[in-house]
């Protein structure tokens, strides 16, 4: 609600006017002000909402809380975090957050380019093709993660080891086995269910890589008489550099946050706990603020240190502009 | 931001069929084939989706048979019992809780982003870029961490189980993202219009409003299709610090796996209508989904 | 300045179509508690009420619009979750008495502790004025086990619950075997094995396997106390490695693995009912409160199945005792509407709705002893009302196994860290269930986080 309010109440960037009262250098005074006003609801509300909450994670990791037990909360100093460190449960999650995270983004990233490569070609319905492939990522991940779950893994009526029993039937096998996937494989039952979910995403971004490419220059290759794999790893892989990095990037973001599928399809058991779940179980069914907000800060420095490489990427990425002085 | 796009040169024209143009038997053959490929590779993929929708027309008992029973008569049993047959609870004020959520929260994102990005690719700030990774930045830190104080500031203010606090926090969310993709669209804003207009004496909400969002319309449409798809989908928040009222569809929907026997048709119902907005909205814009998803960087 | 005029005219505009947004989305969701939807000035109060969502409490729902609402002009707003979300909710309500609840599904194991804390409304000054509710009525361990240590009463049952065996007539008639009267668990695992496969398809015993402690934790518990284990000794130390938990973990892990149900470790009591009403299993220890759904009139499996008490082992009995009840949040500002909701969900004429209007054996039963008197009922229960009775009078909270106690609970142990113990300890065991680890693995883990919580009690 503030930004009409701001930008109302401050002068609008206005050259000429800045000019006349003196034109000092280029960021001092009035004039960058100016130029800052329309940042500043923007940044001040993201400050407010995302760090002045860490502040208060800061503090109340310092304490003894469980809300279980109201009349013992006291000040504990450090301890918390001498828990988060020598937790086996904290190191087994960062662990499954590291293995969830990376198996996933490889995963569909590796499909979605053969799906985007597919895509890329001529072919009679080929809008429907996409909107089918891209339909996983528009299902709200809730029901992507429910409908896995049951619908799809459960070892009495899921589709799964139905379609399986009605194959066997085919072959005369009336007893086949029905094998109980999230018990068996519940790490790669939660990465497939994931993985279903994040492909259409990657292809999408690729295919709009495979589609900018040069058609002048694929010609000339072609004239050149390259070969279908030639070109793939001379021009098309290069090109789509940026767009892969750009996937990987944005995949590991919203991944390794990925809370829904593993609170739905196996609630953080059979060693499928993430450090999202983790926490959220430390705080929300232990109910042990203290530890919660501790593991919390201490997640909150870890991905510091990894976005500031992420970001050194992502820099890369965006750094040459537009033709814009 | 464009130079993803181009690589260099002048943004070229889509390459209008110089390369598959099939001029022989053979390559016309070889496309039939490729075709097919896509066609079963895209239905296999979709599977799971439309099993789902399948079902959600199947009755309890037939939803739950093995081996499937695909030919199972169709009824819409599913979906009567999802709005509320048999007195079960309404969907209707979890729906329209995130619709209000949605909505809201992105008409903030859009009102907060659209100055921002203005700052950042038009009028620059001084170290732009830093601040764009600022944003970027506060993207990456675990949501997590911060629900408990976020839980305590809200029992604290009565604003626990209130529709606004998601607005707040679903603006937050969706904030940096926001501005990543707008700053590359206002990009491609000519600055010789607004000079016009600031000639003419415009204030900057008024060349916001009528100069560039009506040349930026396309990337705003793609912003507040984002924003809106992930507000929507958002559960953990909706899950801790909602209850009665502002409960969302999808706080909603994990309710829905009930002990009393079969579910599987009412849950693939529930799920098809949850998910029906968002598929909707993303079906009538894919290119502006592929520009979103990809923070503007892709055109 | 037509033209500046102008655009701050846009401007106030804007600002006011923004205030009115506001004031129309009010301070509140759509789900209403007081909302718009009533009109202004609000005539009728409303409840908030967070239920697991057990077949009883769904049908509950269902019922409270025409039956209670229509006569009070109470509104009443439910929250139906899955037992452990259900659980992490109305704790994390209640603990901070945030008060966005008036009423929550609570159970034994929250009553001593939630009282001790101060989150719940005493319901004594109620029940005395409510003649018509009939507190004698309800049965002695229930009462008992709701009632603090200051001697108030502060939650009232909606239905209780006693563990026993059930097993499928038909399938064990086809086999020729015979489940005696009072089975143990070595004569159950015999029976399970023989069973297994009667038709195809169909496993010997349905055990719950699913994570949390208000799952898999209380049947195994159970078994844990008639084999001579325990948690807890007397002064807190914890025994999970000790002979008699290790036998019982081996043993029912070994059972579900060997004729268990496909799926054990994803299989909580929700699951298992499903398998019984399939004719999936032939046999399920579990809660009584499931006989009623089987028994009731779509089931399948409809008068196909017998009841036994729990087997035992070194004990007389083992089943468990435990009901949801209402509790009431101190926090809440509407304490008399919400007496007025108890009264009506735990009162005998609801008993007589369900009767009628869903069917006798689908009464949350368990709490009343007239329940046990009424020819109706006895007539649609018959199978499984008297076992119920019996099974509920017989246990001993304070007394459950062969050794003493620090804290009463027969399925567990009433301390508030608890459910985060059991809800771990539980997950090792599920992962050994999955075949993940050993018994002794699990066990040995679990061990060192029963001893971290056991040393807080000292």
């Amino acid at each position: 609600m503030s930004a009409p309010v701001t930008t109302r109440s401050l002068p609008p960037a206005d050259a000429s006017r800045t000019a006349r009262r003196g034109g000092r250098a280029p960021g001092g005074g009035a004039r960058a002000w100016a130029t800052r006003a329309p940042l500043m609801p923007a940044l001040l509300f993201l400050i407010a909402v995302t760090q002045l909450p860490f502040v208060a994670t800061l503090v109340i990791s310092l304490f003894d809380w469980n809300s279980l037990a109201p009349g013992k909360r006291h000040f504990h100093g450090l301890s918390n975090y001498a828990t988060v460190f020598t937790d086996s449960d904290m190191r087994d999650s960062v662990f499954t957050t590291i293995l969830l995270t990376v198996t996933v983004v490889v995963a569909s990233v590796v499909i979605g380019l053969l799906l985007a490569l597919l895509l890329d070609r001529k072919f009679f319905g080929r809008g429907i093709v996409r909107t089918l492939l891209i339909t996983p990522f528009l299902l709200v991940p809730v029901s992507a993660a429910l409908l896995w779950k049951h619908v799809l893994y459960n070892p009495e009526y899921g589709l799964l080891n139905g379609a399986w029993s009605w194959v066997a039937g085919l072959f005369g096998d009336h007893t086949p086995a029905q094998p109980d996937w999230i018990s068996n494989m519940p790490l790669t039952a939660v990465e497939i269910a994931l993985v279903w979910q994040w492909t259409p995403f990657m292809m999408l971004i690729l295919l709009a890589g495979l589609q900018s490419r040069p058609a002048e220059t694929l010609e000339a290759a072609r004239l050149d008489g390259a070969g279908p794999w030639q070109m793939f790893r001379f021009l098309t892989l290069p090109h789509l550099r940026r767009y892969l990095e750009l996937g990987i990037l944005l995949g590991s973001i919203n991944v390794v946050q990925n809370f829904d599928a593993v609170f739905t399809i196996t609630a953080g058991g059979l060693g499928t706990a993430n450090l999202p779940y983790t926490i959220y179980e430390t705080f929300y069914q232990a109910h042990e603020y203290g530890l919660a907000s501790a593991a919390g800060v201490v997640v909150v420095i870890g991905t510091i240190i990894i976005a500031t490489f992420a970001l050194r990427v992502v820099s890369s990425l965006f750094t040459e502009e537009a033709g814009r002085a | 931001m464009t130079t993803l796009t181009t690589a260099g040169a002048p943004a070229p024209a889509r390459s209008k069929g110089v390369r598959h143009a099939p001029h022989t038997r053979k390559a016309r053959r070889k496309a039939a084939w490729i075709g097919l490929l896509a066609w079963i590779v895209g239905i296999v993929f979709c599977v799971p989706a439309l099993w789902m929708l399948l079902t959600s027309f199947h009755s309890e008992p037939d939803a739950a048979t093995n081996p499937p029973s695909i030919a199972a008569p169709l009824t819409l049993s599913g979906y009567k019992v999802f709005f509320g047959a048999g007195g079960g609870a309404s969907p209707w004020p979890p729906l329209i809780n995130s619709a209000l959520s949605s909505v809201l929260s992105t008409a903030l994102v859009l009102a907060l982003a659209l100055p921002a990005a203005y700052a950042l690719s038009i009028k620059r700030v001084r170290k732009w870029t830093d601040v764009m990774f600022f944003f970027l930045s506060t993207k990456m830190l675990p949501v997590v961490a911060g629900l408990l104080p976020v839980y305590l500031f809200a029992k604290n203010t009565g604003l626990l189980d209130n529709v606004w606090l998601l607005v707040i926090l679903y603006t937050s969310m969706n904030l940096p993202i926001a501005v990543w993709m707008m700053q590359s669209f206002l990009a491609d804003v000519p600055v010789s219009i607004i000079e016009a207009a600031q000639v003419d004496g415009a204030r900057l909400p008024t060349v916001l409003l009528r100069v560039v969002a009506p040349v930026a319309a396309p990337g705003i449409a793609a912003t507040s299709l984002i924003c809106f798809i992930f507000s929507w989908n958002e559960l953990l928040f909706a899950r801790v610090l909602t209850g009665v009222r502002a409960e969302t569809a999808p706080v909603f929907l994990t309710g829905f796996v009930t002990s009393q026997g079969l579910f599987l048709a009412q849950l693939c119902a529930a799920s098809v209508v949850v998910s029906l907005p968002v598929l909707a909205a993303g079906f009538a814009a894919q290119d502006k989904l592929v520009q979103g998803l990809s923070l503007g960087a892709v055109k | 300045m037509p033209l500046k005029q102008r655009r701050q005219g846009t401007y106030v505009r804007l600002g006011a179509s923004v205030a009115a947004a506001t004031l129309l989305a009010g301070c509140a969701g759509a789900g209403g508690g007081g909302g718009s939807s009533s009109g202004g000035g609000g005539g009728g109060k409303a409840l908030n009420v967070l239920m697991v969502n057990n077949p009883q409490m769904t049908e509950l729902q269902k019922l409270t619009a025409d039956n209670f609402t229509k006569k009070t002009g109470i509104k009443v707003h439910f929250t139906v979750l899955p037992e452990n979300d259900a659980r992490d909710k109305f704790t994390q309500d209640f603990s901070n008495q945030a008060g966005q609840y008036d009423i929550a599904t609570i159970s034994n194991f929250e009553v001593p502790f939630y009282a001790k804390n101060g989150w719940l409304a005493p319901l004594d000054s109620y029940v005395k004025k409510d003649k018509a509710f009939d507190q004698a009525d309800i049965l002695g361990p229930m009462q008992e086990s709701l009632t603090g240590d200051d001697g108030k009463l502060y939650a009232e049952p909606f239905y209780g619950e006693s563990s026993f065996l059930m097993y499928r007539k038909d399938l064990f008639a086809k086999k020729h075997l015979t489940m005696p009267a009072h089975p143990t668990w070595q004569q159950v695992a015999d029976l399970a094995a023989k069973v297994d496969g009667a038709t195809p398809g169909v496993k010997g015993i349905c055990l719950r396997g699913l994570p949390g402690w208000g799952e898999m934790i209380a049947p195994l518990t159970t078994v844990v106390n008639t084999m001579g284990g325990t948690w807890y000794d007397k002064d807190w130390n914890a025994q999970l490695t000790g002979p008699g938990f290790e036998k019982a973990t081996k043993f029912y892990v070994d059972l579900v693995r060997k004729h268990g149900e496909a799926g054990a470790a994803q299989s909580g009591y929700a699951e298992c009912l499903n398998d019984m009403t399939q004719g999936k299993t032939a046999m399920w220890y579990d809660s009584t409160a499931g006989a009623g759904s089987l028994e009731a009139s779509d089931s399948p499996v409809k008068g196909k199945i017998g009841y036994v008490p729990a087997p035992v082992d070194k004990t007389k009995t083992s089943g468990w005792l435990y009901t949801w009840a209402w509790g009431v949040q101190k926090a809440s500002k509407n304490q008399d509407a919400a007496w007025k909701f108890i009264s009506w969900a735990s009162g005998k004429g609801y008993e007589d709705l369900v009767g009628k209007k869903i069917g006798w054996s689908n009464v949350p039963a368990g709490k009343r002893a007239s329940t046990y008197s009424n020819p109706d009922y006895l007539k649609d229960a018959s199978a499984f009302a008297d076992i119920t009775k019996k099974s509920i009078a017989g246990v001993d909270p304070k007394n459950p196994g062969v050794q003493q106690r620090p804290t009463p609970g027969i399925q567990f142990v009433d301390f508030p860290g608890f459910t985060d113990l059991g809800t771990k300890v539980s997950q090792e065991i599920s992962s050994a269930i999955a075949g993940k680890q050993s018994v002794e693995d699990a066990l040995k883990k679990s061990q060192a986080l029963a001893e971290k919580a056991g040393k807080e009690q000292k």
